[in-house]
């Protein structure tokens, strides 16, 4: 009995390596694979569904913050002007992070530029527009160095004739202006939270996820914007669970364990514990301590006790400053004055967490000031 | 004979003892088949290191604990020889990168790349990828990061990480939302209090609650120096009553004696000896940060409560310049003396 377990056991987990659907990230399951599937982004996706029809395009430069969809808009552009198999001849996409330096940009980028433009085949040309160029993707472009950029100036205007540049990059402003005007730029704006909140839901139900109401939301104010990350989170917690629709298969049989269906519920408490999103009632009881009462030394020790309580637990100081920071400036009690003074504050505070300060005694000083700064306004 | 920390650290994810639903949490994804990048974060003493080898064993079985150390070499782009130390099983790997400051990179792209490339040699094994633990991953470089950043996608069918770091202010945004966190918090004191008890029952100690709880508020809510602090009590006393007294290590006792003479006496000459008793501390390889902040600790109860806050003030300006600066002694003393102005005014 147990050589056949053993023999199912390894056959299984060959499978699992091969087309497991669930090994592959979410995230690139659910790539747009056309223009119209790229939600939001309006504005980008017209012009370029325009240049798609007249075949004619210009070099590109996409710029926004990360996870608006700026992959997988050029991605799906490619997709549909040369179809899946001639994208693989036409379409060179190098990433900056691993490959950058005016060596590639010298050899890799040239050659490929250079080169002639393969024939489609008849079939192809039936199905795509298959227009006479080439596309090179140079994503996190701002990551490139300034000599990798600018010897990319003149590659980019000889072969024009031949070849499209499209380069993505978060900062517009670490693109060298020679390069930038060389382009037609498009800017991706942040998910609005209607579209971000349909596609989620359009993935839950396409994963058969289980989750309690406001679990969206809470992955749409983690994300902030991001639409990479909401999916990540989402299904980082889907897996937390084992709430994803191969289980159900299972579930249906024996309906008698309800604890089990609780306990494959996403929740937002979980949301909230992976996102690294600090509890609400942590940044409120952080507030409270800070703000200031007419005894000064009670004030200051029940402030320490706090702070160290807060760093102890482990949560991260970057996103407790994150936090307080949206809590202090939006909240309606303090006036506009104190405000300024408070995110002065702040802004010191990131710096100096970022230079690899102590975290316990940063964190301190900052509610320090922000008490300080109460007081005084009061 | 092993110290009583390693001794009677848990082997498997049911034997933790607190924290138990991030237990089962961890329990259920490594049960679950497929496994995301992990990044650990808490403060040190609260037991990540310790889950996460508990976690690797649920998911390979008690291969993992046969370890062995490599030593491995790398050449830099410039012909720069680095050695550097691995400490292996069949299943996975353990390296810490930050071990070889600027050159981090270089590690983490050759070696991490080599690991991905190759797959699970052990065919019985119960896992397809292997498992990285990065160390110590909040000291990496910003390049080392952005490196990780491409592997980590590309090689996921063979290649799994886990990053253990303290805090994750140092970690690049894309790798944090690329890697599913896991907090681990430090231990309550009577959690602590719990394990000195259970640890002592094992080693046929008679150890008085009370002095349980006292030494786990000394601890600061650190597990490891908790524990470390109950077998050093007990080797030098032959019985542990609940009066016995916790000796601070000696470098507090410095600390402390420096804030006495920064309350006492403002002078010139004062400055002087607490510069000698700061050069005494850092010839002994205590760190500067740890220095001031245990100085900031013990002086804040001595003062006002009007001048407490601009203590706090000055202590984070300068623990700050200790981090950009280059000679940390300039900023120690630089603190006192502001202190001492301070405090006269």
């Amino acid at each position: 009995m147990s050589f056949f377990t053993k023999q199912g056991g390894s056959s299984s987990s060959k499978a699992t390596g091969t087309a497991n659907p669930r090994q592959v990230p979410w995230v690139e399951k659910y790539r747009p694979q056309s223009l119209d599937d790229v939600s939001s982004q309006d504005h980008a996706v017209e012009v370029l569904k325009r240049t798609v029809l007249c075949s004619n395009l210009p070099h590109m430069l996409f710029y926004g913050p990360p996870g608006t969809g700026k992959t997988s808009t050029i991605l799906a552009l490619a997709n549909q002007l040369f179809g899946p198999d001639l994208a693989k001849s036409r379409v060179l996409e190098l990433n900056a992070s691993d490959e950058r330096g005016i060596s590639i940009v010298r050899e890799k980028i040239k050659n490929f530029a250079r080169a002639a433009v393969s024939n489609p085949t008849a079939a192809q040309r039936a199905k795509y527009p298959c227009p006479p160029y080439k596309l090179i993707i140079l994503d996190e472009a701002d990551s490139m160095t300034q000599d990798a950029q600018s010897a990319l100036r003149r590659t980019m205007e000889t072969y024009s004739r031949i070849t499209r540049f499209c380069l993505i990059c978060n900062y517009v402003t670490r693109i060298i202006d020679p390069l930038a005007s060389r382009c037609s730029k498009f800017r991706f704006k942040p998910l609005e939270t209607g579209n971000a909140f349909v596609r989620l839901q359009e993935i839950c139900k396409a994963e058969g996820v289980r989750y309690e109401d406001g679990v969206i939301e809470s992955v749409l104010l983690a994300a902030d914007g991001d639409l990479r990350k909401a999916i990540t989170l989402l299904q980082s917690a889907a897996k937390l669970h084992g709430s994803t629709a191969d289980d159900e298969i299972v579930k249906e049989d024996n309906v008698m364990e309800v604890d089990d269906e609780a306990s494959k519920t996403v929740t937002v408490r979980s949301i909230e514990e992976i996102s690294g999103r600090v509890p609400d009632s942590v940044i409120n009881s952080l507030v409270q301590a800070a703000i200031p009462t007419p005894r000064i030394s009670e004030n200051f020790s029940t402030l320490q006790k706090a702070v160290e309580n807060v760093i102890l637990d482990g949560w991260s100081a970057m996103q407790l400053v994150l936090q307080i920071h949206d809590t202090l400036v939006f909240s309606d009690d303090f006036d506009g004055r104190a405000k300024n003074m408070i995110v002065a504050a702040i802004s010191e505070t990131d710096k100096r967490l970022l230079d690899g300060s102590d975290e316990h005694i940063t964190v301190l000083d900052l509610l320090v000031k922000v008490s300080g700064i109460l007081r005084k306004s009061n | 004979m092993s110290l009583w920390v390693d001794k009677h650290r848990p082997k498997s994810l049911d034997a933790l003892s607190y924290h138990s639903d991030l237990s089962t949490r961890l329990s259920s994804l490594a049960s679950s088949g497929d496994f995301p990048h992990l990044l650990v974060y808490g403060p040190s003493g609260a037991g990540k290191k310790t889950r996460i080898v508990a976690t690797l064993k649920e998911l390979y079985g008690p291969g993992v604990n046969k370890i062995k150390i490599d030593s491995r070499v790398f050449v830099t782009p410039s012909n720069r020889k680095l050695e550097f130390n691995v400490v292996s099983s069949v299943y996975h790997m353990e390296i810490t990168p930050s071990d070889m400051g600027n050159n981090d990179r270089i590690i983490i792209q050759e070696l991490l790349k080599e690991v991905a490339q190759t797959q699970q040699i052990d065919l019985s094994a119960r896992q397809r990828f292997k498992v990285v633990v990065i160390n110590e991953a909040d000291f990496l470089t910003r390049d080392a990061q952005a490196a990780l950043r491409r592997t980590m996608e590309k090689y996921s069918p063979n290649l799994r990480l886990i990053l253990l770091a303290n805090s994750t202010s140092n970690i690049i945004a894309p790798i944090r939302s690329r890697t599913l966190l896991v907090r681990v918090a430090a231990p309550t004191h009577e959690d602590i209090a719990k394990i000195l008890s259970s640890v002592a029952k094992k080693e046929k100690v008679s150890l008085p609650s009370s002095l349980a709880d006292r030494i786990a508020v000394e601890s600061g809510r650190n597990l490891r120096r908790a524990l470390l602090t109950l077998e050093s009590l007990y080797s030098q006393n032959d019985l542990l009553s609940p009066d016995t007294p916790i000796p601070t290590p000696d470098w507090e006792i410095v600390v402390s004696s420096i804030a006495d003479d920064l309350i006492k006496e403002h002078s010139a000459p004062a400055l002087l000896k607490i510069r000698a008793k700061f050069y005494d501390l850092l010839s002994h390889c205590i760190p500067a940060n740890a220095i001031l902040k245990t100085l900031l600790f013990r002086l804040l109860p001595k003062v006002d409560a009007e001048l407490q806050s601009e203590v706090v003030y000055w202590a984070a300006f300068y623990e700050h310049r200790i981090h950009t600066g280059s000679k940390v002694i300039f900023h120690l003393e630089a603190f006192s003396a502001k202190f001492m102005r301070i405090f006269e005014m």
